[in-house]
């Protein structure tokens, strides 16, 4: 349950969500998304009540999600999973090109069931996905979750890449180090509720401040 | 929670027990005897079904085939062992032997993939049991069936007292009242006989069961189905082994209905494909488990009386408000046209599983 | 150019011959089965070959090498082949929609049945009503006249689906229990109303007159009508395929299939292609009522429960949600159903309830059980 999740995300900017597992900030995304019910408050976006809409609809105003699970349709090839992505008929070919440039190995697989990928080639696919088409917003849940260092630079690499367009992203992230490598805000979430948030700046260079938010999950835990 | 208003279900079924109970002196004639046998039959069956459909949240269609079996389990001891007792018991029990393995393996290949496989299967199995023992000449009768002797002592032959029992007929009574029918026709004579004998052997039968399967609703097991109706994941997350539990409940709810199925063949002294078997029965059924309320023994014993009730009244009821609109409105005519019924008892069903799902046991119970 | 780390080379470069061989399984149990069927015909016709024999000196003899020749009953095979394969191109065709409604939207219509009959009804009601076209010897007017038939048929239980969907199951989305019960009675108000439009009692239908007679082809006899079933059956099997293949509507439904919710959350209407599939689909099973209705030349208001039996068989040995499991299925079921009614005709059903249960002892969720995660 989320209670008192008031999270503000700024344009054209980085926003990382952290906070320890069972915090909320799988459930805020999807709540953002439409995937679960919103029971009380509001979410804004872009001028519109997002709220009781369904996700399809949220989707068409904009919004771009890679869920923790990745989503990948196995069945499909890798190409079919991003022609699904890409909501307008064709897929533009310079973002084909960026993206299998970003992520050598889609290129390579292109014509392959994505459910015959590994693991980090799935989540790589996952955010291609959503990033086919620009979008206003992009939510992406733990891309780094339980993947090896080498797939995490790539991952890395390419939403940097996506930060420097200008995109607007709001993150879930775990690895403190990634968090601080592309977020431009931080917002840290305990028990369903915002606790914190701030620049990220503030907080990588607060080593008090990170201790408390690292105590206060502690304490939660006993 | 609902205690106070629950005494109207409780009377409701109340009277219609009490009426079982007293039928032969109440409604004179074989036809009123022979309604309230099967209604009594019928309230076993029902019942046992929702055991699955209303505790357990599962879809069977089989459940006629279970019923079935016991009957030609009786018919066929009758047939191959003699009328005696002893051997129809035998029957009996083979049948329902029969009836629970086949439901634990039916159970075993579909409830632990998909809960939803099961309806399938179900139906599947019955139309293929359904068609062979109509095929099976030799051995079932086929689609004429079997006929056979019970015991002595249950057959109308068998007197039991010198003299007839007292009975009454109420349907005599607006004629003594308006008419000048004498009073004597509002009494009838009940003979002692041993169809009298089955009868009381068919209803008190339908009373145990009836008791026990009560007994089983409010019982832990019980209470475990309904956890697992109304949430899957949380009972098999508190580490109740759902696939288990749905599984017996579908083997005992199979045991009942043979039962159930064993009783009719003794009443009847038939069994027939279209008398114990076939889909339209099962068709019955839903009807009345679901009109008279899922999730709750008391839902079948209304349900069925209801049903056989309807059966023959709401034909007439069609009948008449078909002539009555046959000359204005002849489109309407053929909708009323009293075959059918069942048009109208399948659109209330409808309606039931939307806006009624506890039936009328359930608007009884809360009051409104 | 695979610069991804080592540890995260493709599952598909390790798979062996048995894992690229996995997929294809399913298919290699149709020939295997009409194989099988010729077995078991040739396996009767030498059976009381295998009896053994008195010798004049007492001692028992086989004759197990004077078997059959192996081209004994060639032609009895032909024919129940063929047949056996316009049996599973039809049930097919009632059950494809079946499938892909459950695979998307987890919804699983008993009244299915409905549309079959409805559209048998239609179509011989259409063909009754151009006798000069039915009785003509005229290929083409033959052609034409059932093809207006299966269109009137498709049109009727395509927009009856569309209500049914609307008025049925969409207050009962996501509740099995319900949806089994409501779409039963579904059927059985159904088959009352076929009654009070059709009357109490079934109808006969000859086949129009081109489509009556049969092929000989060495010694057997192959009826036309069987070959065209199984023509437009395979037909309608690869348009289907080609239009989840190779359209964005199929991508969504192969997609949604898997994963309904991501679907969503990439923007498209599920519930509005779910609608969609949902009218064709019933449209399907009224083509396969009047295919099926000019099969058995009599139509009855409870055709449709009936084949629901054969009809819930192979979508489950098929795997829910998968087409071409459905075909395979289809495929299967027909097969056996007529080669096992040609050697011991009582044990046709049954041997169908076998079928099932030897597919899902190898496979529980069925051949080509799609998505899976549910």
């Amino acid at each position: 349950m989320l209670q008192g999740v008031d999270l503000d995300v700024p344009a054209g900017e980085v926003t990382m969500l952290l906070g320890r597992n069972g915090a909320g900030k799988t459930t805020t995304l999807r709540t953002i998304m439409g995937l679960w019910k919103l029971r009380q408050g509001r979410i804004g976006f872009a001028g519109q009540e997002l709220g009781g809409m369904g996700p399809s609809a949220i989707a068409r105003a904009g919004i771009g999600y890679v869920p923790e699970e990745m989503g990948i349709f196995g069945d499909l090839t890798v190409a079919e999973n991003m022609r699904l992505g890409a909501r307008t008929r064709r897929m533009r070919q310079d973002r084909i090109d960026w993206l299998t440039a970003a992520f050598p190995a889609l290129g390579t697989f292109w014509h392959r069931p994505a459910g015959t990928l590994s693991g980090g080639q799935k989540q790589m696919l996952s955010l291609a996905r959503v990033m086919v088409e620009p979008r206003q917003l992009y939510l992406i849940d733990e891309p780094t979750k339980g993947l090896a260092p080498a797939v995490v630079s790539v991952l890395v690499g390419a939403l940097r890449q996506l930060k420097s367009e200008g995109a607007t992203i709001l993150m879930v992230e775990q690895n403190f180090a990634v968090a601080k490598a592309l977020g431009q805000n931080a917002a840290v979430m305990d028990d369903g509720r915002t606790v914190w948030s701030g620049r990220m700046a503030e907080l990588a260079g607060d080593a008090g401040l990170q201790d408390r938010l690292m105590g206060l999950h502690l304490e939660g835990h006993r | 929670m609902t205690a106070p208003r629950s005494w109207l279900l409780i009377a409701v079924v109340a009277v219609i027990l009490a009426a079982l109970a007293a039928a032969p002196f109440l409604f004179p004639g074989v036809r009123a005897m022979d309604t309230a046998a099967r209604i009594c039959v019928f309230i076993v069956l029902a019942a046992s079904y929702d055991l699955m459909l209303g505790y357990a949240g599962i879809v069977s269609f089989a459940h006629v085939m279970f019923f079935g079996m016991g009957a030609y389990g009786v018919a066929l001891a009758s047939v191959h062992l003699g009328r005696e007792a002893p051997g129809l018991i035998l029957g009996a029990g083979a049948g329902m032997a029969v009836a629970v393995v086949l439901a634990a393996l039916i159970g075993l290949f579909s409830l632990r993939v998909r809960a939803i496989f099961f309806a399938m299967i179900t139906l599947a199995v019955a139309s293929a049991v359904a068609v062979l023992v109509s095929q099976l000449s030799g051995l079932t009768g086929g689609e004429d069936g079997l006929s056979f002797q019970i015991p002595r002592a249950l057959s109308p032959s068998a007197a039991y007292l010198p003299d007839p029992l007292p009975g009454l007929d109420p349907a005599a009574l607006p004629g003594v009242v308006f008419g000048d029918a004498p009073m004597e026709s509002l009494f009838s004579e009940v003979r002692a006989n041993g169809k009298l004998a089955a009868y009381y052997l068919v209803f008190a039968s339908m009373l145990v069961l009836l008791a026990l399967m009560r007994r089983l609703t409010v019982s832990p097991f019980g209470t475990v189905l309904q956890a697992i109706r109304e949430n899957e994941f949380r009972a098999e997350a508190i580490g109740y082994r759902v696939v288990r539990y749905r599984i017996a409940v579908t083997c005992i709810s199979a045991g009942i209905a043979a039962l159930a199925g064993a009783l009719y063949a003794v009443w009847l002294r038939y069994v027939g494909p279209d008398t114990v078997l076939g889909f339209p029965i099962m068709v019955d059924l839903l009807l009345m488990v679901v009109i008279g309320g899922m999730g709750t023994v008391w839902g079948a014993v209304i349900g069925v009386t209801l049903f056989m009730l309807a059966r023959g009244y709401l034909q007439d009821l069609m009948a008449a408000a078909q002539g009555a609109v046959a000359a204005d409105l002849p489109a309407l005519a053929v909708l009323l046209e009293p075959d059918r019924w069942l048009m109208w008892l399948g659109l209330l069903f409808i309606l039931s599983v939307y806006f009624f799902p506890a039936g009328i046991a359930g608007r009884l119970k809360s009051g409104r | 150019m695979s610069d991804a780390a080592p540890a995260h080379a493709p599952r598909i470069e390790r798979a062996g011959l048995s894992g690229r061989l996995r997929p294809l399984i399913p298919w290699l149990l149709v020939p295997a089965a009409i194989l099988l069927g010729y077995l078991g015909i040739w396996a009767q016709a030498s059976w009381p070959l295998l009896e053994p024999v008195l010798n004049e000196d007492g001692t028992l003899r086989t004759r197990v090498f004077d078997l059959a020749p192996f081209d004994v009953r060639l032609s009895s095979w032909l024919t129940l082949t063929v047949s056996g394969l316009a049996m599973g191109m039809m049930i097919f065709v009632m059950a494809s929609g079946l499938t892909l409604v459950f695979g998307l939207m987890d919804v699983i219509n008993f009244g299915h049945g409905a549309f079959v009959a409805i559209g048998a009804f239609t179509g011989i009601t259409v063909l009754l009503a151009f006798p000069g076209l039915a009785g003509a010897e005229s290929l083409a007017a033959n052609l034409a006249l059932v093809g207006l038939a299966a269109l009137a048929a498709m049109a009727v239980t395509g927009l009856l689906g569309g209500l049914f969907e609307r008025i049925i199951i969409r207050p009962v989305y996501g509740a099995h229990l319900k949806q089994i019960l409501v779409t039963m009675g579904g059927l059985i108000v159904a088959e009352q109303m076929i009654h009070v439009v059709w009357g109490p009692s079934e109808i006969f239908i000859a086949r129009p007159e081109m489509l009556k007679g049969a092929l000989t082809f060495h010694g057997a006899a192959i009826e036309t009508y069987r070959l065209m079933a199984v023509g437009l059956g395979l037909a309608i099997f690869l348009a289907i395929r080609a239009v989840l293949r190779h359209t964005t509507i199929g991508l969504i439904v192969r997609a949604g299939v898997q994963n309904g919710e991501m679907v969503e959350a990439l923007g498209y209407r599920l519930r509005l292609v779910f609608v969609g599939v949902f009218i064709a689909g019933s449209a399907l099973a009224g083509l396969g009522g009047v295919m099926w209705g000019l099969y058995q030349e009599v139509v009855t208001a409870t055709m449709g429960a009936e084949i629901m039996v054969l009809v819930f068989i192979v979508v489950i040995i098929g795997g829910l949600g998968s087409v071409e499991g459905c075909f395979l299925g289809a495929l299967l079921v027909g097969l056996t159903q007529n080669y096992v009614a040609f050697l011991e005709p009582k044990a046709a059903l049954v041997s169908d309830i076998a079928l099932m249960v030897l597919i899902l002892m190898w496979r529980p969720e069925g051949m080509m059980s799609a998505g899976g995660r549910r």
